[in-house]
């Protein structure tokens, strides 16, 4: 996600668009990304761990962007249909 | 002088760096493919616009952990010149050899026009043929391209004379409304603590002769050589 401060002109677009749709309640809007990737590891914390050194060293642009990571088992998340 | 042109899969200014070199200053240009990890005993290093690796997941993201670039940042590091142009730049800031990124254009549009910029420092690598306050006028092209850095970073590279262009009118003021991108603090083109590795948003690759519209960048590849010819440590 854009990090606060930063200006985040598609999020702004974004919330127009929907204000203009009559929802009339939409405050700020920021606009990221999610990128879901299957990672074999020893249990959640070692696959958190890595997946947030993956962000610090290439998912995310910590000059611009902060992230946020969250992990799942992989049969959860296939069942979504993703 | 002998100028090094790295090729990423996806870079599309690298020929126009060759033609600026070779024909518009009559000096030796050749090119380095990202794979490769020697220099080639290049003088300086360019880092041409572009869309290296589809510009995936962010512009530059990708290109900087391409094996060459590891190359690049130790000749950085000892004091070569580097310059990147457009995606030039912004794998520099990505590989952190600059500071800040290149968001997103505040307007969200892809923006093709030719622009002014002015040049406030010309103790830097790339900017000793001009002169300062000097108006150069040549083509911008990209999606993103807004400087951004938090604000202790803005006032560090001000204080330090590394905001080296900015985007200026036609009579040289600085105006948000000669902003093309919404970059702060105008801010176009900026250099290393060591004035050594600069990088601009602007394309002075293509502005090196009047039959392109403008010969204004031809002055940054003629600062390379002559510093290089000179021994000019500044």
């Amino acid at each position: 996600m854009p990090r606060g401060g930063i200006l985040d002109p598609e999020g702004e677009t974004i919330g127009r668009a929907l204000r203009e749709l009559g929802y009339g309640g939409v405050g700020a809007v920021r606009s990221g990304r999610l990128i879901r990737l299957e990672l074999e590891a020893e249990d959640t914390d070692a696959a958190r761990d890595e997946a947030e050194r993956m962000c610090e060293e290439l998912l995310a642009n910590p000059v611009i962007e902060d992230y946020a990571v969250e992990v799942r088992p992989v049969v959860e998340a296939a069942g979504e249909g993703a | 002088m002998r100028f090094g042109i790295v090729r990423f899969p996806g870079s599309n200014c690298d020929a126009d760096c060759f033609r600026a070199v070779t024909e518009g200053l009559s000096e030796e240009a050749f090119y380095l493919w990202h794979r490769e990890r020697d220099l080639g005993g290049a003088d300086a290093i360019l880092l041409p616009g572009g869309f290296a690796y589809g510009d995936y997941l962010r512009a530059g993201a990708i290109a900087r952990f391409s094996p060459i670039m590891k190359s690049v940042e130790a000749f950085a590091r000892a004091g070569g010149p580097v310059l990147g142009i457009c995606n030039g730049f912004q794998i520099l800031c990505e590989a952190g050899l600059l500071p800040g990124a290149l968001a997103r254009n505040a307007g969200l549009r892809f923006l093709s026009l030719p622009v002014h910029i002015r040049v406030e420092r010309t103790d830097t690598d790339f900017t000793g043929a001009y002169r300062t306050g000097q108006v150069l006028r040549m083509p911008l092209s990209h999606g993103e391209g807004r400087f951004v850095a938090d604000e202790a970073t803005v006032e560090r590279l001000e204080a330090e004379g590394r905001v080296i262009f900015r985007y200026v009118d036609a009579r040289g003021e600085a105006s948000g409304t000669a902003n093309p991108n919404g970059s702060l603090r105008n801010i176009a083109g900026i250099c290393s603590e060591g004035r050594n590795v600069v990088g601009l948003m602007p394309h002075p690759d293509r502005a090196y002769d009047p039959i392109l519209g403008s010969d204004d960048g031809l002055g940054m590849f003629r600062s390379a050589a002559l510093a290089a010819a000179t021994g000019a440590t500044r």
